[in-house]
């Protein structure tokens, strides 16, 4: 059957044989959107987050073709059309040495934009809380916080001089 | 949190805080890891795996999964070609289950499928008649129990001798400690895709730690020359220890030969717990005899690891919590046996640590003991034994490199305490977090300490080469240094150290890297056993020396005169005395540069009968402060704060080496108080990120570290010791030490559960 998602802007039209494949799989499988990952695969690792309609969701709990008319936002629609353009999120992940091996890193640059965008700037629990769900194995977190101050201080910096 | 970054003059090479070049297509998604390859007309593998830890297959019918649509390929134990089983040291596991199965997990059969759900529901569809039998599951029945592999249930026995064995002190203190299967827990899952070529062979693209030792393993399986296998690493998602076995290397290759096209494969979270090993469980006992002064008299401990159904790693990782099981303390007397026995547990190998995690947590808490016996103070105990340069080891090794165990106890042990105790803490904060705890007034503060340490590469004789090349040549915007070795980056950051080398010893600016693969170049070693900034940042720098050495021949003979008169600085040849310069971009208009070297480390030598020889390389120590809060009736921990210091030879990037030891405090504080694979008869009970609990960024305490002692280690690159593991080693003993000096209790096992505090039982002093 085919369906279509909007994906980062984009009208993409899905052609799928089977109706039970989660958003994350379409995305990853069938869009081309390798961005979102899959270390679990059942709602537990937050790897997978995505914004749908501006909300933080897991791409692998919900049903693509659930997502039909929604807005769909994956990390691969965060950054600019360079190579090297990246949104102050990502930058501060970057320079924060927040990345080890990365697997993590998509899915809370994704959570961190929905944070910044809700509370422009949270206090140190109130970041741990929010980026609690998200999973990283390699940084135990320290880099990962220092990343999300610097960017929330980017951010505020850039409202500053607009 | 303190990040000692000191004022360098250079913002290139060697000692600066240089970003990840894989950074910004890492932030951007962009970056390919292994679950993320493609390849046109692929299929999807899925592997069926044994419901029982122990079965006799009687009977196997594959004929229901060739009967459902879109099915390609059907493999049992009878399509494997080659070697029917492997294994890292003792080729003693099946790559499919042929008549028996030895653990909950064990791969049975290999399907591919046009789409993965259909490869999932044909390896559901196959009919296996299992035959369950009685598990044997308890490691100390092993010993004696009757063989459950043809090899036998003995990995390897092992005893160290040392000094006078009539040796006594007065002060005596004992005790049994028990530590958990931990799982390594890596973000990205077990994937690969394997693409069969025209020679009939196989180029396999997969996340490893070690590319040559996985192609050796396939190829002997597969029945194929070294040759036709080849292995190209995939973007790793962690690693831990757990990459460092064949997981679903072989079935990948088996499959693409089978259906002669590409296959790819990427587990669930749940296969990804079977499909790895872990770390052994352990069952410790330790009798400490000192002087009244508190000076180590004589050591005596039994160390019996649960290896699992599998050999994989075992006997170096008993080596390793034998020889360490009396900590970093001068002692002159010790008698210590260390087994490793096979049971139908999971499988158990590599994880960061590697058996000095064990170790160290029941010689700390034997420290500990050893103090209030003597009412000395913990740390002035552990400084009154530290060992320095000079001493000898209980295997008889004298150290001959660096050895500052009481600086990172005294710095460890100095650093500031939180400013805040639990009553001025959010409720977030506190052990349960919000809305989860009981009354504020029941939650106690402790303190605890702990220091370890572990050996640097592989031991025993091992030689655990690093090959690199370095061709250096003149590209359109200038000089352009290529890197070739097979080092496998799995996070830790080597991409980032072999740029820095080759800035540090070229002067270039632009460095690549060129994908590790077995087709390009020989091994690296594993990247494990805190051996690669070592190892293969060895070999890039003397790869970089041979070119540097090439560059000033040429410059001497355009400039007419001796090699040994001209230096490499600043991105030119200059004379040492006089103005003659040439740049580098002009000496390589000549053509292009490149030089390929074999980085050996010191020759260690095997153990003798009496466990005694110069079995390792160098080795590495870390002191871990923690403070945590604990919930009294409900047995909840939170793990306030972690202070440490370290060991580390010399700073190389000081970045990374901040990641590397939150990252392992993480996983020492994980074991602590979070995780564990609970088995029940060999059944594992929580193969998921529900269960399994690892720690979140709430979890997480604040790490500060007080201080990273540089001491120069002779023999390393840049005088640099790896630092990935000794994070890990000793913050399990100090969170425990501090869960028992608030609680009072006396917390043999790892992890600490609620009920084991909450529910103690009444014998138990209680605060
Ligand atoms: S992959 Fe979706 S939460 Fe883990
Ligand atoms: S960087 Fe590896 S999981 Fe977070």
């Amino acid at each position: 059957m085919r369906y279509e998602l909007v994906v980062n802007g984009t009208p993409r039209e899905v052609d799928s044989s089977w109706l039970g494949e989660s958003l994350l799989y379409v995305l990853r499988e069938r869009l081309g959107l390798p961005g979102s990952k899959n270390a679990c695969e059942q709602g537990e690792c937050g790897s997978c987050s995505v914004l749908l309609d501006g909300r933080l969701v897991c791409a692998c709990l919900v049903l693509a073709a659930s997502a039909v008319g929604a807005e769909i936002t994956t990390v691969e629609g965060l950054g600019g059309e360079g190579p090297e353009d990246l949104d102050p999120i990502q930058r501060a992940f970057v320079e924060a040495g927040a990345v080890q091996c990365g697997f993590c890193t998509p899915g809370l640059v994704v959570a961190v934009h929905d944070l910044l965008r809700r509370v422009p700037q949270p206090s140190e629990w109130e970041i741990r809380e929010a980026i609690s769900g998200n999973l990283c194995r390699c940084t135990g977190y320290g880099r990962i916080l220092d990343a999300v101050q610097r960017a929330a201080r980017a951010f505020a910096e850039q409202a500053v001089t607009r | 949190m303190t990040v000692l970054e000191r004022p360098r003059r250079a913002t290139r090479g060697v000692g600066v805080s240089a970003p990840r070049p894989d950074g910004v297509p890492k932030v951007r998604g962009q970056f390919q890891f292994s679950s993320d390859l493609f390849a046109e007309g692929m299929l999807w593998g899925h592997v069926l795996r044994s419901p029982h830890p122990s079965a006799r297959i009687r009977r196997l019918d594959v004929g229901p999964a060739w009967a459902i649509d879109g099915v390609r390929a059907v493999l049992t134990a009878a399509d494997v070609p080659g070697a029917p089983t492997y294994g890292l040291e003792i080729p003693d596991q099946p790559v499919l289950a042929a008549d028996v199965v030895r653990y909950m997990g064990e791969p049975v059969v290999a399907v591919a499928a046009d789409h993965p759900e259909t490869a999932r529901r044909a390896a559901a569809a196959v009919l296996v008649d299992y035959e369950p039998l009685d598990p044997l599951v308890d490691p100390e029945d092993a010993i004696s129990a009757p063989p459950i592999h043809p090899d036998g249930n003995v990995f390897r026995h092992l005893r160290i001798e040392h000094g006078d064995p009539e040796a006594r002190g007065e002060v005596v203190v004992e005790g049994t400690y028990e530590v958990g299967m931990q799982d390594q827990a890596f973000m990205g899952p077990e994937s690969g895709l394997a693409v069969p070529a025209e020679d009939g062979g196989v180029d396999l693209y997969i996340a490893t730690q070690w590319l040559h030792v996985d192609r050796d393993q396939v190829a002997r399986c597969l029945g194929l020359p070294l040759e036709k296998v080849r292995l190209h690493l995939a973007g790793v998602g962690g690693a831990f220890g757990a990459r460092e076995d064949v997981s679903i290397q072989v079935h990948l290759c088996l499959l693409a030969l089978a259906t002669g096209r590409p296959v790819k494969m990427v587990l669930s979270r749940e296969d990804s717990f079977f499909s790895h090993v872990h770390r052994h469980p352990a069952r410790i006992w330790l009798r400490h005899q000192a002087d009244r002064q508190g000076r180590l008299v004589r050591v005596d401990a039994r160390v019996l690891l649960d290896g699992g159904a599998y050999a994989s790693s075992s006997t170096a990782v008993i080596s390793n919590a034998t020889a360490f099981a009396t900590g970093p303390y001068r002692v002159p007397n010790a008698t210590v046996d260390g087994w490793v026995v096979r049971t139908n547990n999971p499988p158990c190998g590599a994880m960061r640590g590697f058996g000095a995690v064990q170790a160290c947590f029941a010689y700390e808490a034997q420290m500990d003991k050893l103090a209030a016996a003597l009412g000395m103070d913990p740390v002035q105990l552990r400084l009154a034994n530290a060992l320095r340069h000079g001493d000898t080891l209980i295997t008889g090794q004298r150290i001959e490199g660096s050895a500052p165990v009481a600086q990172v106890i005294e710095a460890a042990a100095g650093a500031p305490l939180p400013a805040v105790g639990p009553e001025a803490l959010p409720d977030v904060a506190l052990p349960g977090g919000a809305g989860r705890t009981a009354t504020r007034s029941r939650v106690r503060r402790g303190v605890g300490f702990a220091v370890g340490y572990k050996n640097l590469m592989y031991s025993e004789g091992f030689d655990d080469a690093s090959e690199a090349r370095v061709r250096l040549e003149l590209a359109e915007d200038g000089p352009l240094a290529t890197v070739t070795c097979a080092a496998a980056e799995v996070g830790q950051g080597f991409v980032t150290l072999a740029r820095q080398i080759c800035e540090e010893e070229l002067g270039v600016e632009r460095v690549v890297l060129a994908p590790p693969s077995t087709a390009r170049i020989g091994s690296a070693g594993s990247t494990s056993a805190s051996r690669q900034t070592w190892m293969s940042g060895g070999a890039v720098a003397e790869a970089c020396r041979a070119v540097a050495g090439r560059l000033l021949e040429r410059a001497a003979r355009r400039l007419g005169t001796d090699p040994g008169r001209l230096v490499l600085a600043e991105g030119a040849v200059q004379a040492l005395e006089g103005a003659d310069a040439l740049s580098v971009a002009e000496l390589l208009a000549e053509g292009p540069l490149e030089e390929t070297v074999t980085f050996h480390h010191r020759q260690t030598e095997p153990l003798d009968e009496r466990g005694q020889g110069d079995a390792h390389v160098a080795f590495a120590f870390a002191a871990h402060r923690a403070v945590v809060d604990v919930d009294l009736d409900l047995g909840l921990v939170k793990v306030v704060q972690i202070a440490t210091a370290q060991d580390v030879g010399r700073v190389l990037n000081p970045l990374q080496v901040l990641g590397q030891i939150e990252g392992g405090i993480a996983q020492g504080v994980g074991l602590a108080v979070m995780e564990e694979i609970v088995l029940d008869q060999g059944r594992v009970r929580n193969p998921s990120f529900t269960d399994y609990l690892i720690p979140t960024a709430l979890d997480m305490p604040d790490v500060a570290v007080a201080a990273l002692v540089e001491e120069p280690e002779p023999g390393a690159p840049f005088g640099a010791k790896g630092v990935g593991e000794p994070p890990t080693i000793s913050s399990t003993p100090a969170v425990v030490a501090a869960i028992r000096a608030a609680t009072g209790l006396p917390l043999t096992r790892v992890p600490v559960r609620p009920a084991d505090i909450a529910l103690a039982t009444p014998g138990d002093p209680r605060p």
